[in-house]
């Protein structure tokens, strides 16, 4: 009964996700459009939830609800009225260019389709041998002994590269300048 | 426990999504949605092979650097979709054709 729950949530939050990620991308409208990325989102967060993921779940919703689409709308606000207007002047009809795009899309979803369904993926290796994480462990009390132990570098290197890439976006957006 | 193949389907399916605003879009911000897409996708594959390794906790480690590298993709990606504005008056990616002057 309590797999059959499981199953039901894990499935609505799957579908939510991918119906809300053909919505945006079929979508006309911008501001539609990003809004319904918060939704698309938000059901991801709910699918790291499933893989025992909650620190990162949590992650993905400050980073990217809180940060990435304040950030997005905020690059409305402070163009002007043209910039989205100009987007409005539909493209009607089939063009060939979005007819190879569907194709592409499509094909690499087939290979990907065979290549996971014909894959052994429960029998691997490396499965066999480690520990699976159980749902009573606490995984952020594991994440934070990672990143100060095995991860450190990668972690120092990460923090140096996001001051460094926050430093260059108000470098490249400041207003006026030389050029 | 849902088997991982479900978790992989899924996000392959989103995968091509991302693929397909990125190659069809006539807007920078749609595109640059395509591609949160694509990354999301792979944390995704990060974190379902992640609930089977507890020990080294690669993947669930990896899934967190991979969304702090794409929000500072993002804010930098913004930066330069307002230059690109206020440079030729339109964020249609195909007409913004020269890099210099």
């Amino acid at each position: 009964m309590n797999m059959g729950e499981e199953q039901i949530i894990f499935y609505f939050f799957a579908a939510s996700v991918l119906i809300s990620a053909l919505c945006v991308v079929v979508m006309k409208n911008l501001v539609r459009s990003i809004f319904l990325f918060f939704v698309t989102l938000f059901s991801l967060a709910a699918l790291y939830l499933f893989a025992l993921a909650d620190f990162i779940a949590l992650a993905q919703v400050i980073i990217y609800a809180g940060g990435v689409l304040v950030l997005m709308l905020f690059a409305f606000m402070l163009s002007n009225r043209e910039l989205l207007s100009s987007l409005n002047p539909v493209v009607s009809g089939f063009k060939i260019n979005n007819f190879a795009g569907i194709l592409i899309s499509l094909l690499l979803l087939f290979i990907l389709f065979t290549v996971i369904i014909k894959t052994d993926l429960n029998h691997l290796n490396w499965m066999q041998e480690s520990v699976p994480i159980n749902s009573s462990d606490n995984t952020t009390h594991l994440i934070g002994i990672q990143t100060m132990t095995t991860y450190l570098l990668p972690f120092e290197i990460l923090s140096v590269f996001l001051m460094m890439a926050l430093i260059g976006a108000a470098h490249l957006a400041r207003k006026g300048g030389k050029s | 426990m849902i088997p991982i193949a479900h978790f992989m389907l899924i996000s392959a399916c989103l995968f091509c999504t991302g693929l397909y605003a990125v190659l069809t879009r006539r807007n920078a911000i749609q595109v640059l949605i395509g591609i949160e897409f694509m990354i999301n996708a792979a944390v995704l594959n990060f974190v379902a092979f992640g609930r089977y390794d507890k020990i080294s906790g690669g993947g669930q480690m990896f899934a967190l650097f991979a969304i702090v590298l794409a929000a500072a993709g993002v804010a930098v990606a913004l930066a330069i979709i307002l230059n690109v504005y206020k440079y030729f008056k339109s964020i249609d990616p195909t007409k913004t054709n020269t890099l210099k002057d």
